[in-house]
């Protein structure tokens, strides 16, 4: 194998999504029927009514079901950083190498430790433990969110490290930069409220199912009113959040915001697209006469105040960032993408010299043409311009699908605690709401598609494309351990589905009690 | 903490301290393998599985941590064993996929697959776990097929750096005898401490006899098994490595290593003493002997693994190319990121605290028929 087959990288791509994508099914969920099952422990604790109490212990029951698919998802996750992206794991295995260890150190030992407790320790500890034990179980988890989403950020956003030519890799210099990024801070609030908002969803839809059977009313009301709560909260932030987010796409990955609102051609005063389809088939990276929208509608004005707060703003289209020529944010002018390549090369030109020359001034004019090319060191591994444009249609659809649901949540909940009462009277709503419980996923893996499809093809922005990032490895393994996940995965979400499924049947305990 | 040689030596006993941990936190897999064996009715079983239940979570954190720990500071091992010996380490991660679901799943209903089917699960883990890691660990001193080379980088039609040069992808390990004797020895010895384990926290007399006679035929095995690898570890020849970087092999390296650093050879002598009293003990029948093996095990896998990296040792040795040997030196993060490490590594005898405390919250009435 003297050049990378490029369907090796496409199977270890489809292979990372495919255990990332599964994994995020669970992993939300985790995280926000975790903290109401801890509300409800807490007004079990303050309260003493029993009602409460077994109210969390059914949520609790849930919450295990669904993290144990988390866990066993989660670890093939962390290992094919090294079986799968082995270059990646040494080009920048310096920095990203410890989050990985801190997740483990600081939060998933927190998580593992107590969760124990919090399903055997009910007759072992005492209340006020058991409670504690709960809450660190969930605040476990969600600090192990924090490492991993900072190391997600810091492959959009590179920060805190320096090149070291006589290594061959990047070094971290700045733990703080790396771990208080504002993109990793913007990044873990909007991955945790939306993950909220879909626990929330969650207690919401099951509810509504019980309501509907006339079962476990008491329950169903008391578990509705507490999760609206929390799910409108969570999703007025979650839309605060996402904002953030936004601007810090419109900052540091111009591609994908101009993916995701399919603009081709950038300018000023560009609206933003409310809703429309693409035309199939366009070819994304080239100029064409095609109209690139069969219809959009616009709100105008909105997409240059999104990326640059001024409503006249310059938002720069695929055109633009390949052609280059347009002002940056931070000042001067964009270079195009031929030229960020040339440079890209002359870098990776001058490594080699660096390392394989014995002139000492041979050795330091190299390292100097090299720090000067750096910032474009990885476009040195691209074909060619067009291997910057990632999936339009794809990261288009995703990110309208994660906003107008995002907007129904947050109408849902609203709607839910100002005209409750008559919403749980009317079975068609609390049909309704218990149906589009699924799309809480569809969101929640939409916003993922947005982040992860509209980077590509950067394993690392701007440092290292998928191609230089990967594995040496024949195309047949991977292919093989695809479909190996896959199965296994897919049968056990099966098992998983209506394992759930027969416990929401069976119900909670709480008639025993009064409400 | 500015000298980046006591920070790699550091993050070495780090790395062999987890993966002590994990070893001796197999008694899990160990227990999970004994399944039938020694619960002979279905309520037996049950029991078997509520005790190691309550437990397997810490043992996969070890693993993940273990993983993360080594990412953090050896790199360069990551990318290289992991992206080359890819068959070993995906199979490893399948049995712990596996492991994840079955305790959860196993007794719920309409799980699907049925319970026999999740125990069978368990079991496989509890088989394959224990042996593959053990494998795995056996090429820390026989060595694997691979190539570094770092000028790769700068080919962009192939810039990978790391290269496996057999085509089994790790698999080729178990081929090697004194690999599989030390899998077969980290098989035998999670059962061994599984057995110690149960006698302890069991409250069925019945229950307890069965997994005390177990013990004959586990430590009888795994001491045959141990051995012969021990005499083939000390006799065997290792590589060293130059201030330079260069890379040689050295007779009796292992040997040589004990003799060097005595404090090492103190904590092994140690361990082997705890774990043959913890057996002895256990035959007897005192409940309490899992608290002597197992720590033993800790003492005796650590020196094992300190003995792999220290001592100017590659840990990693390559048998196709010895300069693309990995050694502590040449394999581990920078001095900043080392040094950041270390101040998080501050936490971890906290984190041990709050572990024993949910150790002992969880263990300290035996396990009844009843509470299953």
């Amino acid at each position: 194998m003297d050049a990378i087959d490029s369907s090796l990288v496409d199977w270890s791509r489809a292979q990372f999504a495919l255990t990332a994508m599964y994994h995020w099914i669970f992993v939300p969920l985790t995280l926000g029927l975790g903290v109401v099952m801890a509300i409800m422990e807490t007004l079990y604790v303050r309260t003493g009514r029993e009602f409460w109490k077994q109210t969390a212990r059914f949520w609790m029951k849930l919450f295990g079901i669904n993290f144990a698919m988390g866990v066993a998802t989660g670890i093939i996750l962390e290992f094919e950083f090294g079986t799968n992206w082995s270059n990646y794991s040494w080009f920048v295995g310096d920095i990203f190498g410890a989050p990985l260890a801190i997740e483990g150190i600081v939060a998933f030992f927190m998580e593992s430790t107590f969760i124990a407790i919090m399903y055997f320790g009910w007759n072992k500890v005492s209340k006020g433990a058991h409670l504690a034990t709960t809450w660190l179980t969930i605040i476990g988890a969600t600090l192990s969110a924090w490492w991993i989403l900072v190391a997600n950020a810091w492959m959009q956003y590179p920060v805190g490290m320096e090149f070291n030519p006589d290594t061959v890799r990047n070094e971290m210099v700045d733990f703080a930069a790396v771990a208080l990024s504002p993109v990793a801070v913007v990044k873990f609030c909007h991955t945790v409220t939306s993950s909220w908002v879909l626990g929330a969803m969650f207690v919401v839809g099951v509810s509504c199912w019980y309501l509907l059977r006339d079962r476990h009313t008491d329950f169903a009301r008391a578990s509705i009113r507490v999760a609206c709560w929390f799910g409108l909260v969570a999703a007025l932030l979650t839309a605060h959040t996402g904002h953030q987010s936004g601007r810090d796409i419109a900052l540091h990955q111009p591609m994908k915001l101009a993916a995701a609102e399919g603009l081709y051609e950038g300018g000023t005063s560009q609206g933003l697209v409310l809703g429309g389809l693409l035309t199939p088939g366009v070819n994304w990276a080239e100029p064409t006469t095609e109209e690139r929208f069969l219809f959009h509608l616009d709100m105008p004005y909105a997409l240059s105040f999104l990326a640059t707060h001024e409503w006249n703003g310059y938002v720069p289209g695929i055109r633009n960032i390949l052609e280059g020529g347009y002002p940056l944010p931070e000042g001067g002018v964009a270079l195009s993408a031929e030229e960020k390549m040339q440079r890209g090369r002359t870098a990776i030109a001058a490594l080699a010299t660096y390392r394989t020359t014995r002139d000492a001034a041979e050795k330091q004019a190299a390292l100097e043409t090299l720090r000067a090319n750096f910032d474009c060191f990885g476009y040195g591994y691209l074909q060619s311009p067009a291997d910057l444009v990632p999936n339009v249609p794809l990261t288009f659809y995703s990110f309208r699908i994660m906003v107008i649901l995002g907007g129904y949540f947050l109408a849902l909940f609203a709607g839910l605690l100002l005209f409750g009462r008559y919403i749980m009277r009317w079975k068609w709503a609390l049909l309704g709401i218990a149906l589009t419980t699924p799309l809480a996923w569809l969101a929640s893996q939409a916003g993922w598609g947005v982040a992860e499809v509209g980077r590509q093809p950067w394993a690392i922005q701007g440092l290292l494309p998928n191609v230089a990032a990967i594995s040496r490895l024949d195309v047949g393994s991977v292919q093989t351990t695809f479909f190996i996940f896959l199965g296994l995965f897919t049968l056990l979400l099966v098992a998983e589905v209506s394992i759930m499924a027969r416990a929401i049947a069976t119900g909670p305990e709480t008639d025993k009690t009064a409400a | 903490m500015n000298d980046i040689s006591f920070l790699q030596h550091y993050w070495w006993f780090l790395v062999s301290l987890l993966g002590a941990l994990l070893v001796f936190l197999m008694f899990v897999q160990g227990g999970q393998s004994l399944i039938w064996t020694l619960g002979r009715t279905e309520e037996h079983r049950r029991m078997l599985l509520l005790a190691t239940g309550r437990k397997w979570e810490l043992t996969f954190t070890t693993l993940v941590t273990f993983g993360g720990a080594f990412f953090a500071s050896f790199p360069l091992f990551y990318s290289t064993s992991f992206g080359g010996a890819y068959w070993v380490w995906i199979l490893i991660l399948l049995c712990f996929v596996l492991q994840a679901v079955s305790y959860e799943f196993q007794l719920k209903r309409s799980n699907l697959l049925g319970m026999n089917t999740y125990r069978v699960f368990l079991f496989l883990n509890g088989v394959l776990g224990p042996l593959l890691i053990g494998t795995a660990v056996g090429t820390f001193f026989t060595g694997a097929e691979f190539v570094v080379d770092k000028l790769a980088v700068t080919n962009p039609a192939m810039p990978v750096i790391s290269r496996w040069a057999n085509p089994l992808h790790g698999l080729e390990a178990a081929l090697v005898p004194q690999n599989l004797l030390l899998g077969l020895s980290v098989f035998l010895l999670t059962r061994l401490l599984a057995c110690l384990y149960f006698l302890g926290c069991m409250a069925d007399t019945g229950l307890r006899e069965t997994c005390r006679r177990r013990l004959w035929m586990e430590g009888a095995f795994f001491l045959l098994f141990f051995l012969t690898w021990l005499g083939y570890w000390l006799t065997s020849t290792g590589m060293g490595y130059m201030a330079d970087g260069l890379v040689y092999p050295v007779q009796h390296k292992y040997l040589n290593n004990l003799v060097a650093m005595p404090g090492v050879t103190s904590v092994l002598l140690l361990g082997v003493v705890l774990v043959l009293a913890g057996l002895v003990l256990g035959l007897s029948g005192w409940r309490k002997a899992f608290w002597l093996a197992g720590p033993g095990s800790v003492l005796v896998v650590l020196a094992l693994l300190l003995c792999a990296g220290w001592n100017h040792t590659a840990y990693y040795p390559s048998v196709v190319d010895e300069q693309s040997s990995l050694t502590i030196a040449n394999s581990s993060s920078s001095l900043f990121t080392l040094k950041t490490m270390t101040v998080v590594s501050f936490l971890i005898p906290f984190v041990l605290a709050y572990i024993a405390w949910a150790w002992r919250a969880l263990d300290k009435k035996p396990i009844t028929a009843d509470e299953v």
